[in-house]
């Protein structure tokens, strides 16, 4: 059983959903982020997701935007990212998943990023702009990495083309829960209950929600029907808005504190796998 | 599998009869050069999609629609009679007689897409889309604008059809281009300035992107030019077609051959791809892209993507890209607010590894002193985009015999320009 689906077993064998919050690599710095990595998993995130700054997202708002900006205007390179990561204790942390856009992946050289990214100890990849169409055999390649490599399913997703998504999905399911992009939202779309359900008798994989979600009041909400949530622009408004780098890995640390607790008590979808 | 067929797309787009007879003397067969893009929006490597699953369902229903509406007899005749009535073509293929003896080789003739309604060819994608949200049932529109041009083209159908308009523009943008900003505003668009990024037509795409996504469902995302993820490449080409189309009629009717060279300059790409398109199994017409070479080829001086850049991701496709070693986008520089763009289109990449079309670049400097050139000897102000391609014209007309014949693209005209332009020749016009 891999890192990450252990995760999930674990989460579900206590009955509960499990939290993945998302942070920019380099914001405000390296250094910083190293410890609010730490923060996180200490606080009791599953999984963390780790945003590759890039200078054109589409998919993200303006929060996460903007950090991407601070970073790269800070001088944040892939290099420096995977050195970052080669010195965190990843064996005994949470599983870490690298959100990056392909733009980035393929000017490093695709074989180079995945072999890079699995040396380092990220356990999968998240590619929000290569479709299934164009991710081709990186599937395979990212899998004989010893990477999962995360499918992202839509509200516009129909459901002949989330059948053919699902065919190559590895670790879980990436689940956007409104159509736009990222962004912490007030309240969640009913439509995403349904679309979970019709998910769930379709695979095995854990289901994740995100985009959208801003904190502990919208877990209930998603409860027997998602197997975790994911949280990025509210941490990374928290991280740049603190007064210092202590203050940035104090205040992330509290929010996935009370993640963690919301979390506790909510169950997961019936899984079958 | 399922080809964009060339020959019938220009026989519906053409606006006059005898338009239809220069499209009868192309070739019917389809090349590899002309057969693209696939039904992946494929361009040899090049094209494809590279966006977020949420804004799939909208590209695969845009490509749908616009499947549906080449086949439609209807909507080629509204297309055609809008062209005519409306922005006023086919506009003239005229001969410079001054600068062609100024220049002393070749003759250079000009399209004259500066006499389309809004003075650029960008109307002609503008109205082809405007119909096409109309068919999907779309009650509102989004654009992007780098100069400005293209969002006046977007504002100007939109008040023709009734429909709200949201112009996103780069702050730096709407600071430079006030003029073009009120028009827009003139007529009913509203432009929201972008503040991201660099704040400049890159970070407007971007913007509008992301809007698109979340608006999808009611709204259609008129893109400007042939960048995106499919189908925007192929379809913003086909619209843009009847540039070259009409070109190639006026050259039987008029000099009774097609010419030696076609001249076109490159940003996105959208003018040139109209151009080239019809003529790009024509191999004894050379077909020469100009992109803008600013002030030199080191990073952040130029923006001559297909002349320095290599293949890379960007907005949605794969296509020569100005990146830096990490992947992150490099900031581009040109006289030209057109020209400005880090990435273009990837039917010019492939046409470009086919070998097919040559690319070179023009600096600021030179591309002034065409501007100043074509001014004087013809009595014509060229948008500075369109001096790019004059200025290369004029290097090549002078290596060429006399009976040779030079196309130009006059991509629009430079009204737009003479506040920048007087502002590099020390004056003040405010």
């Amino acid at each position: 059983m891999s890192k990450t689906s252990d995760v999930f077993h674990r989460a579900a064998g206590e009955g509960r959903m499990t939290f993945m919050p998302f942070v920019t690599a380099g914001d405000p710095d390296l250094a910083t982020t190293a410890r609010v990595l730490t923060a996180l998993h200490d606080a009791g995130a599953d999984l963390i997701e780790l945003g590759f700054p890039y200078s054109d997202p589409i998919a993200d708002g303006p929060v996460i935007q903007a950090s991407y900006t601070r970073a790269l205007n800070a001088g944040v390179t892939v290099d420096a990212i995977f050195r970052m990561v080669d010195d965190l204790p990843t064996d005994t942390m949470a599983p870490l998943f690298a959100m990056v856009s392909f733009a980035i992946v393929f000017r490093y050289g695709t074989d180079r990023f995945l072999e890079r990214s699995a040396a380092c100890g990220f356990s999968g990849l998240i590619i929000p702009d290569l479709s299934a169409e164009e991710a081709g055999d990186l599937n395979t390649r990212t899998e004989t990495a010893g990477l999962d490599l995360v499918q992202l399913i839509a509200p516009t997703t129909a459901a002949e083309r989330a059948d053919t998504i699902l065919r190559t999905a590895r670790g879980f399911v990436y689940c956007i829960s409104v159509a736009g992009t990222t962004g912490a939202r007030r309240e969640l779309p009913a439509e995403l209950a349904d679309q979970l359900r019709e998910l769930r008798q379709k695979t095995g994989l854990p289901l994740a929600v995100g985009f959208g979600i801003s904190g502990p009041d919208q877990v209930k909400p998603l409860a027997g029907a998602a197997d975790g949530i994911i949280v990025g622009s509210a941490i990374v408004r928290r991280i740049a808005e603190a007064a210092d780098a202590d203050a940035a890995v104090q205040s992330a640390r509290e929010f996935a504190r009370q993640m963690a607790q919301a979390v506790a008590g909510v169950a997961p979808s019936a899984r079958t796998a | 599998m399922v080809v964009w067929a060339r020959k019938n797309i220009m026989m519906g787009l053409c606006p006059t009869p005898s338009c239809q007879k220069a499209v009868d003397s192309m070739s019917s067969a389809s090349s590899e050069l002309s057969a693209v893009p696939d039904e992946r929006g494929r361009f040899g490597e090049f094209g494809r999609r590279y966006v977020p699953e949420t804004l799939m369902y909208a590209l695969d229903q845009l490509t749908e629609a616009w499947q549906e509406a080449r086949s439609d007899p209807q909507f080629h005749e509204q297309y055609r009679t809008l062209l005519r009535d409306y922005v006023g073509r086919p506009n003239p293929l005229y001969f410079a007689e001054r600068l062609t003896k100024t220049c002393g080789g070749a003759q250079i003739w000009f399209k004259r897409e500066d006499l389309n309604l809004t003075g650029a060819h960008k109307i002609n994608n503008t109205i082809g889309q405007i119909l096409l949200t109309l068919r999907m049932g779309k009650t509102r529109v989004i654009a992007e604008t780098g100069a400005g041009q293209h969002g006046v083209a977007t504002a100007t159908a939109c008040a023709r059809f009734g429909l709200p308009c949201v112009v996103y523009m780069g702050e730096e943008d709407v600071r430079r281009q006030k003029l073009n900003v009120f028009n827009m505003e003139t007529m009913g668009a509203e432009v929201r300035p972008v503040t991201t990024g660099s704040r400049t037509l890159r970070d407007a795409i971007n913007e509008a992107m992301r809007e698109w996504m979340a608006s999808v469902r009611d709204t259609h995302y008129i893109i400007g030019s042939v960048v995106g993820p499919h189908p925007f490449p192929a379809m913003v080409r086909d619209f843009q077609s009847v540039i070259g189309t009409e070109t190639r009629e006026q050259c039987l009717d008029r000099i009774g051959r097609l010419p030696d060279e076609i001249v076109a300059c490159v940003g996105g790409g959208s003018n040139s791809a109209g151009m080239f398109y019809p003529f790009i199994d024509d191999s004894s017409v050379a077909l020469t892209g100009v992109e803008a070479g600013g002030r030199g080829s080191a990073a952040g001086d130029h923006a001559s993507t297909l002349t320095w850049g290599r293949p890379g991701v960007l907005h949605g496709s794969y296509s020569y890209v100005l990146q830096d070693d990490d992947g992150q986008t490099q900031d581009v520089h040109s006289i030209s607010a057109g020209l400005d763009y880090p990435g273009v289109g990837p039917e010019h990449s492939f046409w470009k590894e086919s070998g097919r079309v040559t690319y070179t670049s023009i600096s600021d400097d030179e591309a002034l002193q065409a501007f100043h050139t074509m001014a004087r000897t013809e009595g014509i102000l060229p948008a500075i985009e369109s001096s790019h391609a004059i200025a290369w014209a004029l290097k090549s007309a002078a290596e060429r015999r006399p009976e040779d014949v030079v196309v130009v693209c006059l991509s629009g005209r430079g009204d737009k320009d003479v506040h920048e332009v007087a502002r590099l020749t020390g004056r003040d016009l405010s």
